[in-house]
């Protein structure tokens, strides 16, 4: 009897680790930090916006329009509630990243507005922001590059045999990833204009 | 036929693409890798011996590396896998920091640990790149623009409060050592059964908790863990009954953890990176 305890626990353990149970555990809690790293820099860039907005508007105050884009975008990205959890929820999660994509094209228009003042460029606080927002720009590409990495891990090892047994005996579900936010504006090839804007230029 | 063509066809096409892949990231030669023959040896090794000195001082890990390109990607994607790869920085602590110049492209950009995102930060990242290194890159003076850059990082450094260096470079490989892994429990079921029927039932679970325990003492370096992990072998060695003790013994072999220190040559010491710092042009 003893001797067969000893020897069900053993098989217990073994099977354990054979169906990639722990696998699982360790994929899925990497993709949580992953998922938190993305979060904390896109909060990072969201802190950001209200200073730069003020700068801007101190040089540039007939760009309502471009300013009030930004404002919305960050307004938007702030309602939505940005907890680990959404990672399990695809529907949320493409919510999500359609906001911060919103607010990534209604900054970068605010960038190309900016050009126009020589004052504005030369202002040492907006320089200052812009390094800031470069930086923060760059850490959330290799956040999310990480995310994705880390969400291809895990989900090759929910689908593959024998751990996909295991994943479906404990509910563990394939997790959304980031896909690309324009993708229309990308097949559709550039358009190079060389006669010079007449509005906005002033 | 037909088919091994298409198969010789595949693979050249995937060949193609395989040289068409992006910049390799370059060895860890030393803390400066100029692979452009840019600097003279003269400014490398006055270079390094300033960023040795950095860490013998600080701890903090700095390297740098001259490339001709890195199209196609951007400086800040090539940068960031040299980081990945390298590890410079202390572990956990993540002090490293690289500067990365991309000659023909005419880019540069300080990458920087997560530790010292605090005082080399964007900003500060940013003005020593304007305000430093291009303007004398500008010139042509890429030694001069380096070693200012470097010293400017330096002092920056030297300014944020970070952990003592390790003086003695202990070898710090604690809880390699999982008790309640698998295979170790196989090993100990094994030896311990071995040990039984040498021995004898109580002092074979003896020897086996012994030296399981001694064992653990010498790898994890903690006292109660390797008396539990002894109890644990004991137990087993005590209670489970001979299953099948017949095979060659398995000997148990620890794995050596002592990872190899710096001799003489440069390694990253593990540091992490988030894609902080800045790019710059000239």
């Amino acid at each position: 009897m003893r001797r067969l305890w000893t020897l069900l626990a053993a098989l217990a353990t073994l099977s354990l680790t054979n169906c990639g149970y722990n696998v699982i555990q360790t994929n899925d809690e990497q993709v949580k930090s992953a998922w938190s790293e993305v979060l904390n820099q896109y909060q990072r860039r969201a802190d950001l916006v209200p200073n730069l907005v003020n700068s801007v508007k101190g040089f540039a105050q007939q760009e309502k329009d471009v300013l009030l884009g930004v404002t919305n975008a960050r307004a938007k990205v702030g309602s939505i509630q940005a907890t680990p959890e959404l990672i399990n929820d695809p529907g949320a999660f493409a919510k999500f990243q359609a906001a911060q994509g919103e607010l990534t094209s209604a900054l970068s228009k605010l960038l190309v507005v900016t050009e126009n003042y020589p004052q504005l460029k030369s202002d040492a606080l907006f320089r200052d922001l812009m390094a800031q927002l470069e930086g923060t720009e760059n850490r959330i590409t290799v956040a999310r590059n990480r995310y994705i990495k880390a969400v291809q891990d895990y989900n090759v090892t929910i689908r593959s045999f024998p751990s996909n047994l295991t994943a479906m005996a404990f509910g563990y579900k394939e997790k959304p990833n980031f896909t690309v936010d324009n993708e229309k504006e990308i097949s559709t090839a550039p358009k190079v204009d060389f006669n010079p804007a007449p509005a906005g230029a002033k | 036929m037909n088919a091994a063509r298409a198969g010789i066809l595949a693979l050249l096409i995937c060949w193609a693409f395989a040289a068409g892949a992006e910049v390799a990231v370059p060895p860890l030669s030393g803390r400066v890798v100029d692979q452009t023959g840019t600097l003279s040896s003269g400014d490398i090794s006055s270079l390094t011996q300033t960023l040795k000195n950095l860490e013998a001082r600080k701890g903090s890990q700095l390297a740098v590396l001259i490339v001709p390109t890195t199209e196609p990607e951007t400086i800040e994607q090539y940068s960031i896998r040299v980081a990945e790869a390298w590890k410079i920085g202390r572990k956990k602590i993540d002090d490293g920091a690289l500067l990365v110049v991309a000659k023909n492209d005419r880019k540069l950009r300080i990458e920087v640990g997560y530790g010292l995102e605090g005082a080399l930060n964007d900003v500060t990242a940013r003005r020593i790149i304007d305000e430093v290194i291009t303007p004398r890159f500008r010139n042509g003076d890429f030694a001069g623009g380096i070693s200012a850059g470097v010293d400017r990082m330096i002092r920056v450094i030297d300014g944020e409060p970070l952990p003592a260096p390790a003086r003695a470079q202990t070898s710090t490989s604690s809880g390699n050592f999982d008790a309640f892994n698998p295979f170790v429990l196989f090993a100990i079921f094994i030896g311990g059964a071995i040990l039984r029927t040498v021995l004898g039932r109580l002092i074979g679970s003896i020897a086996a908790g012994g030296m399981v325990g001694a064992l653990a003492w010498f790898i994890a370096g903690s006292l109660a863990a390797s008396i539990i992990a002894g109890l644990i072998a004991f137990i087993f060695t005590m209670f489970g009954n001979s299953l099948m003790s017949s095979g060659t013994g398995s000997s148990y072999s620890g794995s050596s953890g002592s990872s190899g220190g710096f001799s003489g040559g440069f390694s990253g010491g593990g540091g992490s990176f988030g894609g902080g710092g800045a790019s710059g042009s000239w």
